[in-house]
């Protein structure tokens, strides 16, 4: 429990940090010095607030959506970016604004989300085929699909010029958010507390078919669940702002290192970490080229990378 | 009991288990024996609903497995398998933990817990309950999966292959296990068994499969002959009585 509350501690402080990290001058001082309806209180409350909120809805569900997916795929380098659902997800979001560009953003966010479940159900048909051994194969179909979707989403946004909206899906960037442009991100916080809830299911269904059915469970129920999440998640995201790399490889198995797989005990520190990593990545960002921003999807590309390295090429890794 | 009833399953052309009705009667242990591809692990994989059958039926108890609710049967029978693999990293303990589900649903109590640490106890697994399963031997590690099936405590409990990866002492040890849990807690073990040896001195009773149909029934006694393991198996052993257990000698 100690531990878990000093990680607290430290996303609260990381998330403290961003209120006052930026362009605009917002500190303690400038606050007490104006009045409510002034500057600092409002880019505080209508930037900077909504900014670090979204930066810890998206890091947690992103990263949690890693864990199920690495549960379900039974493999440690499935996650929504390298299975396909990303890919997905924007192409489901283009066939919306070609076919219906006026549609409600519910009816939006459901057709992405089923465009994004077909895909990674198909995946996970291609997968049964595999030997469980064949680890290294899995992301390397998963990231062709993905090829393949976003050629098709390519081709599709050239021709009716949809070019800069599938760009804003595809790269990860905070800076644009404000109130009133994050709250759909909220829906992946009850997404994510589902999972923890759902989380002795998803452990069991990482243990493969014949455990789950040994053990009484539906196997097919719970993947359906567990992809459905997943899916839903990852369209969230995508849509308000944008794909983030690397978050739902790196951070649980950065937790599986030390806590093993059991999704009860580890969605809390993967959802911990999850936001740590995006906050601190987030405020880089806003300081390394100041004042001009750095995207996060740059950040965590970098960072990112460098973190899955350190797991492959660290002594006695298992990944493979 | 558990009832197969026409039982059959075919891969294309292929026929596994071809017309089984087979009655297994409550309690005891049962070995199932036969050559590579006989159908033997099929048979206990469609007994415990892990395959459908092509077709014909399986009860247990009077519950038909294909219709009865997963939960319920997971309550009443359990099955592992061989070649098991998981690629998540769980401790031996949350394994185990994992086998008290049908009962727990994930809320373990006082008597779960207890069951759990039993069921490592038994298997000698105490020093290592808090390892994880990608940093212990296949040894260990079937060890580590018979206690999660143990910790399941069902009426039934099904093994394909249960001495898979033991050294001698182990093998002897889980058989001797075997043998006291059926005696002691009156509950019924159905095997599938590479070593006559083993199927002869701790069975009650003793399968017999070839080409997908069973050949042969009946106690050690009436299978572990010369001349009925040459039908068998389609070699001849020679059978001798040692300290009263009846052992082929398949060697030479």
């Amino acid at each position: 429990m100690l531990p878990l509350a000093l990680g607290i501690a430290v996303v609260l402080i990381l998330a403290i940090t961003s209120l006052f990290v930026g362009v605009s001058d917002v500190s303690l001082g400038s606050l007490l010095a104006s009045g409510w309806n002034d500057g600092p209180m409002q880019v505080l409350l209508v930037s900077r607030v909504p900014r670090t909120l979204a930066l810890i809805l998206a890091g947690t569900a992103m990263a949690v959506s890693g864990t199920l997916m690495q549960m379900l795929a039974r493999n440690r380098f499935a996650e929504p970016s390298t299975v396909g659902t990303v890919e997905a997800a924007k192409l489901g979001f283009l066939a919306v604004l070609v076919v219906a560009p006026g549609a409600s953003v519910p009816v939006k966010l459901v057709v992405a989300s089923g465009f994004a479940l077909a895909s990674t159900a198909i995946f996970l048909r291609i997968l049964r085929q595999l030997p469980i051994h064949a680890t290294l194969i899995v992301p390397l179909i998963g990231i062709l699909l993905g090829g393949v979707i976003n050629a098709i989403a390519t081709f599709i946004a050239y021709r009716f010029d949809l070019m800069q909206s599938l760009a804003s899906w595809s790269t990860g960037d905070f800076s644009m958010i404000l109130e009133g442009r994050y709250e759909l991100l909220w829906i992946g916080l009850a997404l994510t507390v589902l999972a923890y809830v759902m989380a002795d299911r998803f452990t069991v269904a990482g243990m493969g078919r014949d455990f789950t059915v040994n053990l009484g469970l539906d196997y097919r129920a719970v993947v359906s669940l567990g992809l459905i999440i997943v899916s839903i998640v990852t369209a969230v995201i995508v849509v308000t702002v944008g794909m983030i790399p690397f978050l739902g490889l790196v951070v649980p198995n950065l937790v599986s290192l030390t806590l093993g797989d059991n999704v009860r005990r580890t969605v809390p520190w993967v959802a911990l970490v999850g936001a740590g990593l995006v906050l601190a990545c987030d405020i880089a960002g806003r300081i390394v080229n100041y004042p001009y921003e750095i995207p996060i999807g740059t950040m965590l590309g970098v960072v990112g990378s460098g973190l899955f390295l350190y797991l492959l090429l660290r002594k006695n890794a298992r990944l493979a | 009991m558990i009832v197969t009833t026409n039982l059959t399953k075919t891969y294309g052309s292929a026929v596994v288990v071809n017309d089984v009705s087979l009655k297994l009667p409550r309690g005891g242990v049962t070995s199932i024996i036969g050559s590579n591809g006989a159908g033997k692990s099929t048979l206990l994989a469609l007994a415990s609903r892990l395959l459908p059958a092509t077709s014909g039926s399986v009860t247990i108890d009077g519950l038909d497995v294909t219709t009865t609710p997963g939960d319920m049967l997971a309550r009443r029978l359990s099955i592992l398998r061989q070649d098991n693999h998981i690629a998540a990293r769980l401790t031996i303990r949350d394994l185990v933990a994992f086998g008290r589900y049908p009962h727990s649903k994930g809320r373990m109590t006082a008597d779960d817990e207890k069951m759990v640490s039993d069921a490592i106890r038994y298997l000698g697994l105490e020093a290592l309950s808090d390892r994880f399963l990608d940093e212990i031997s296949g040894g260990q590690r079937q060890r580590a999966f018979v206690a999660m099936v143990l910790a399941q405590d069902t009426d039934y409990v099904l093994l394909d292959e249960p001495l898979n990866n033991l050294d001698m002492k182990h093998a002897v040890s889980m058989m001797k296990l075997i043998r006291r849990i059926a005696d002691e807690l009156s509950k019924t073990f159905v095997l599938v068994l590479h070593d006559i040896n083993f199927a002869s001195i701790y069975s009650d009773h003793i399968v017999a499969m070839r080409e997908g149909t069973v050949v042969r029934q009946g106690t050690p006694r009436e299978i572990v002959r010369s001349d009925v393991l040459n039908q068998i198996f389609g070699i001849d052993i020679a059978i001798h009585e040692i300290d009263g257990h009846r052992i082929g000698l398949y060697y030479v």
